[in-house]
């Protein structure tokens, strides 16, 4: 379990060390990481997976009333009452309910286990349609959606057979023309059953399409049992409408495809089809779309429930002692774990623990200022704010490098606006040339982005600075796409090869050179540049980039950064006051420059285009909101953690050591001009 | 406790209070020497031209009604939900179909039915939107008021200014020409503030939606685009009659009468959580307590919440003859005063707040007796006291001004600012100090005190007649409470406070 935990996580998420990196390392580092984030506190993850759990048993003890509820709403007759209150009684003390029930709660249970295998506190973000594509072709991903895919026949299976006796059989006795009883297909259970896959693979899908498995953290702390409640109407509210969507959906593929599986069926065990389906007239039965529906609706409020539950109890605070005198507790303490190797949502915790620490528990601040009895070193202090900054001054390295690859971009594309007269005609080299000519830009960016440092969600389907071809699952995707292509052999362009050498350690000097001559040479007819220009246009519409996807990835994790900044600033207003030994004031320049670098950074990437372009807001769905806007947050806390810091120290701040070109932006933020 | 028969009278018609000196308030010009004196404003109610349209009355006018039923009762369900359509049917029996007209009208009479029970129960839902800002807002006499709202910025000499045509104006004493503010969803404007920690931010509260400007201190436009201001809406969360930063300026909680719910809003990532709590029938008026640790919640009905701003709990106040009108935070956080309507007296209620749950007093006490007294000045009797409008404690917490609302029917009842001095430590006492008087025919309609003024407090008032003028409070502060900038709740340790004094001076060169 611990290490499919640590699987999930990103790569290099909270490399300390950020000038350090280089491209070598960062492709062992998915080999790595692995094992060194196995090296957590066995505690720590405990606390996960008791979270965990007991969300589950929440999920299953909730199961009751929800089936109860959708149990009278599937049998609604307004027009008999008491026969259908009777009836409601009799089927859910019947045994056969019992028997459906346990299996309900057996799906609660696995659909938990797999919220717990999948979720994750940093979302991927897809750069491009094709990134997309293959975070759906993934093999984790597919086993995620078969195994749904089972769950909701399953449930699918249950509510046939509560809701009546029109769905409850695959088989039932019907009359022919010529009067003999015979076994005919229920084609109503059919459809029923085949909507529950239907559904349980939408809902996969639409997990990855919408990060479901996205753990956001909020930033006004809640009790559960008010969180709970807060988000239930939500909840019921999208599932109800997410349902209706998977009905229409649903109804159309039947549709069309609807008489596979029933003429298989027909088939194989010998029945008889009378009056199909697949039929306009056949699907507008009203009765049975109701039922399709609230089972639909059944279905995704079970699972919505799980997910919801098990968000609540994830991100519920948890404390950790900021200094303990017992040494068996000390890998618990909040020094030791935020700068630990450890799953990520551990991190996320101490980060959160952190920033509400220096808000709100004077007594708990005290700590953190405190010194070593024996030597008089304030551990705690250094510990948490090296963490903090280091955090800092990845983003900050991040931002930069983006920001130089865009800078280069754009020398190259005035550059390369030359040379793209010689290689519009140039075709035997396929694809190497049509990525050279139509997105020069992804191809600087890949190579730039190779030596710099890539964000956390770079996992292998999600990189962010540049064409996806750069992570290796792509690499092996792409022959299936163009398999004609000698794509794979003469990856790059000579620009590429120049800058980025080692990404691309099969090629020797021989290849460079045959690539480059290749690039040169005239098409061979007119046929293969119909051919070129034909898969052209599929290659630009999956290989396009999103718009503002490269930026949010590129804040993705900024929660964390989110957390540190405040953390670190309320730290160091309270220390104008509550610090006695004078702690803060050794770090507070570093602190301070390493705000301000951030600051002008961040500033410098809102300047870019679509990096301040607002994401359009989904009205209702269970997926995120909250990490396409993160990068708005972060500007807004760091901004206000600096002003935190200069309201609070006020002309004290002149004391301080720092560049001219720091003291000047200082300057900027005492008088309220920022 | 403290009555308004102690207080010195008012001064004589047409004299014009304009500071206080050597503790006692003075209408002589002794006051102009002192350097600092910020913009008096004047803006005339005649120039001001208010929207008198609303929104509907327009389209009965241009549209002509010849579409088909269906395409009518589509807009009208975009346009006003359920109600809508159902009225749209009900109106075009001629068209629709016998059954069709008959359930509609069935179901409408019942939704009828049912909302006015809702009314009965909560009378203030049955108010226009309009009316609704007038009764819940802290303006006095909203309605005609040419300055609707007025904030300080926290940290500077700047100050918003949102007037009766919808326009805010941005005042700072450095730059010439005030920047406006106009966006097309800026209607009905009930509260202005702005962020802490922070130069460029304002949120104003609005008719249908909550506006968040960024106005940049160092920009020269004066007509910022309406690009500048993030829109935050929610449904069924308007008129928004209230709103407050956090002291942290991380958070923004917004209050609607009609909503249940209060909303904490993250503005940066535009997202809100919801705080529900059914009783009460909506949130008519919040404050945030300067240390960070607490807010007040007032309800239209006779109920009013303190949240703690840790894990969002909140104790209930059922008080009893009214609701909670106005309320103010002393500035450690410790103490709350508020009025009900219909009474006239101020309480007050004490939190000690270290742990995050809520301690403190059992009841509320009444500090001060505001019952009617009759003064006898030379021109006449004058009649102050009875109900109050609102209450604004000073930053130091040594002046406590409240604005009695008066009866603006009888001449010899004005509204009235009366000032106390306050005094939090050892014990909580309020000293009576003095009225403060405008114009002739000026009554008070809102005030605030500034922020950070250097020489003791300054008071800002907008009167009646459109001016705005500013009253200082000279006085020597005993010892300077702890700013909650930092939004850290006053530790109660002798040492503290000890540390605290020696930074006294800090702090008053910090605020100048």
């Amino acid at each position: 379990m611990s290490i499919n935990l640590s699987q999930k996580l990103p790569v290099n998420a909270f490399e300390t060390k950020p000038f350090a990196r280089d491209s070598t390392k960062r492709s062992m580092l998915d080999k790595h990481s692995l094992a060194t984030l196995t090296h957590g506190n066995p505690h720590d993850k405990k606390v996960v997976c008791w979270r965990a759990a007991a969300s589950i048993a929440w999920a299953v003890l909730l199961l009751p009333p929800v089936t109860a509820l959708f149990v009278v709403l599937s049998r609604v007759s307004l027009f008999h009452p008491i026969e259908w209150i009777t009836e409601c009684l009799s089927i859910l003390t019947s045994a056969s309910t019992m028997f459906s029930f346990v299996l309900l709660c057996g799906v609660v249970v696995v659909v938990g286990f797999f919220n717990l295998e999948y979720y994750t506190v940093t979302p991927s973000i897809a750069c491009s349609k094709i990134a997309l594509l293959a975070q759906l072709l993934h093999p984790r991903q597919c086993l995620h959606a078969v195994v749904h895919c089972i769950m909701g026949v399953i449930v699918a299976w249950c509510c046939a057979f509560t809701i009546g006796p029109r769905y409850q059989n695959l088989a039932s006795v019907c009359t022919l023309v010529d009067g003999d009883p015979q076994l005919c297909l229920n084609e109503y259970h059919l459809v029923l059953i085949l909507f529950g896959a239907f559904v349980g693979y939408s809902h996969s899908l639409f997990g990855v399409m919408h990060n479901m498995n996205y753990v956001p953290f909020h930033a006004v702390q809640q009790y559960k049992y008010l969180r709970f409640k807060g988000n239930l109407p939500l909840v019921v509210k999208c599932s109800a409408i997410q349902s209706l969507y998977f009905t229409r959906n649903f109804l159309a593929v039947y549709f069309f495809l609807g008489y596979i599986p029933r003429s298989w069926l027909c088939d194989t065990l010998s029945l008889h089809s009378l009056n199909p389906l697949d039929s306009i007239a056949g699907l507008l039965d009203l009765a049975m779309l109701y039922h399709l529906w609230i089972s639909g609706t059944f279905l995704l409020l079970t699972w919505y429930l799980t997910v919801l539950l098990f968000r609540v109890f994830v991100t519920e605070v948890y404390n950790f002692p900021v200094q303990s005198a017992f040494t068996e507790q000390a890998d618990r303490c909040l020094p030791k774990v935020l700068p630990g190797q450890q799953p990520m949502v551990l991190k996320f915790l101490a980060l959160q623990d952190l920033a509400l620490l220096s808000q709100h528990a004077p007594s708990r601040r005290a700590q953190v200022f405190s010194l070593s009895q024996p030597g008089g070193h304030p551990h705690n202090w250094n510990a948490l704010s090296s963490e903090c900054l280091s955090l800092l001054a990845d983003l900050t390295q991040r931002l930069v490098a983006h920001h130089e690859t865009v800078a280069i971009n754009g020398r190259a594309k005035l550059h390369s606006a030359g040379s793209d007269k010689k290689s519009v005609s140039s075709d035997s080299s396929g694809l190497s040339a049509t990525q050279d000519i139509s997105t020069p830009r992804s191809a600087f960016l890949r190579s730039a982005g190779a030596a710099a440092p890539m964000s956390p969600n770079t996992g292998p389907f999600t990189s962010d600075l540049d064409s996806p071809f750069s992570s290796r699952a792509l690499r092996r995707l792409a022959p299936h796409l163009v398999p004609s292509s000698p794509w794979s052999e003469t990856v790059q362009s000579p620009h590429l090869l120049r800058r980025g050498p080692q990404l691309w350690s099969a090629s020797t000097e021989r290849e460079i050179s045959s690539s480059f001559l290749s690039f040169f040479s005239v098409p061979n007819s007119p046929v293969q540049v119909k051919h070129f220009l034909g898969r052209r246009v599929l290659v630009m519409y999956l290989f396009n980039k999103l718009p503002e996807a490269s930026s949010q990835a590129l804040f993705a994790d900024s929660q964390s950064h989110i957390w540190a900044l405040e953390g670190l600033s309320h730290l160091v207003a309270a220390s104008f006051t509550e610090d006695k030994f004078g702690v803060v004031q050794t770090t507070l320049p570093s602190i301070l420059g390493s705000m301000l670098v951030l600051q002008e950074a961040v500033d410098r990437h809102f300047k870019l285009p679509h990096a301040s372009s607002k994401p359009l807001r989904s009205a209702c769905s269970m997926g995120d909101c909250t990490s396409k806007t993160l990068r708005f947050a972060l500007r807004a806390t760091l901004k206000t953690a600096i002003y935190r810091i200069t309201t609070t120290f006020g002309h004290h701040l002149n004391a301080i050591k720092m560049s001219a070109e720091h003291r000047k932006r200082l300057q900027q933020f005492l008088e309220y001009k920022e | 406790m403290c009555s308004l028969a102690f207080f010195p009278p008012p001064l004589s018609p047409g004299k014009i209070t304009l500071c206080e000196t050597n503790n006692e308030l003075v209408s002589t010009e002794s006051c102009q020497k002192q350097d600092y004196g910020p913009l008096s404003l004047y803006f005339p109610r005649e120039s001001l031209k208010p929207h008198s349209r609303t929104e509907n009355s327009s389209k009965a006018a241009f549209l002509q009604h010849s579409e088909t039923l269906w395409i009518r009762s589509a807009t009208s369900w975009r346009e006003a939900g359920l109600t809508g359509l159902l009225e749209e049917i009900v109106n075009s029996s001629t068209e629709a179909p016998k059954w069709l007209s008959v359930s509609s009208g069935c179901v409408l009479a019942l939704l009828q039915r049912v909302s006015s029970l809702h009314g009965a129960l909560f009378p203030h839902l049955k108010l226009s939107s309009e009316n609704m800002i007038a009764e819940f807002s802290q303006v006095l006499n909203w309605s005609d008021c040419a300055v609707r709202a007025f904030a300080w910025h926290p940290h500077t000499e700047k100050f918003a200014v949102a007037l009766l045509d919808d326009s805010i104006k941005i005042y700072n004493p450095k730059s010439a020409t005030p920047p406006t503010l106009k966006h097309r969803l800026q209607r009905s404007v009930a509260s202005v503030q702005w962020k802490p920690l922070c130069a460029s931010a304002l949120a104003v509260a609005c008719q249908t939606c909550l506006l968040v400007w960024h106005v940049d201190p160092c920009s020269l436009s004066i007509r910022p685009s309406s690009g500048c201001a993030q829109v935050l809406s929610h449904p069924g969360h308007s008129p928004v009659t209230s709103i407050a930063w956090s002291p942290s300026g991380s958070l923004l909680v917004s209050a609607s009468p009609v909503d249940t719910s209060m909303m904490v809003w993250d503005v940066a990532a535009e997202s809100s959580v919801p705080l529900q709590r059914v009783g009460g029938g909506g949130v008519s008026f919040l404050s945030w307590s300067p240390d960070g640790s607490h807010v007040l919640a007032a309800t239209p009905a006779p109920l009013f919440r303190v949240w703690e701003t840790r894990m969002w709990t909140c104790e209930r106040w059922p008080s009893l003859k009214g609701r909670c009108e106005s309320g103010c935070w002393s500035p450690d956080g410790s103490r709350l005063l508020f009025t009900i309507q219909g009474e006239a007296v101020i309480y007050s209620l004490t939190f000690s707040d270290t742990t995050g749950t809520m301690k403190g007093s059992k009841a509320a006490a009444v500090v001060a007796d505001l019952s009617e007294t009759t003064f006898t000045t030379p021109a006449g009797d004058i009649i102050v006291g009875g109900e109050v409008q609102l209450l604004a404690w000073d930053p130091r917490g040594e002046r406590l001004a409240v604005l009695l609302k008066g009866d603006s029917e009888a001449a010899a009842r004005p509204a009235m600012i009366a000032v106390f001095k306050t005094r939090n430590d050892p014990i909580f006492e309020l000293l009576p100090c003095g009225f403060i008087q405008g114009e002739p025919g000026a009554e008070p309609r809102l005030m605030q005190f500034s922020p950070n003024f250097p020489h003791g407090a300054m008071l800002t008032v907008c009167w009646s007649n459109g001016r705005i003028t500013h009253v200082p409070f000279y006085f020597l502060s005993a010892g300077v409470p702890h700013l909650g900038l930092n939004g850290s709740p006053a530790m109660p340790q002798p040492e503290e406070r000890l540390v605290d004094h020696g930074n006294s001076t800090l702090f008053t060169e910090l605020c100048s």
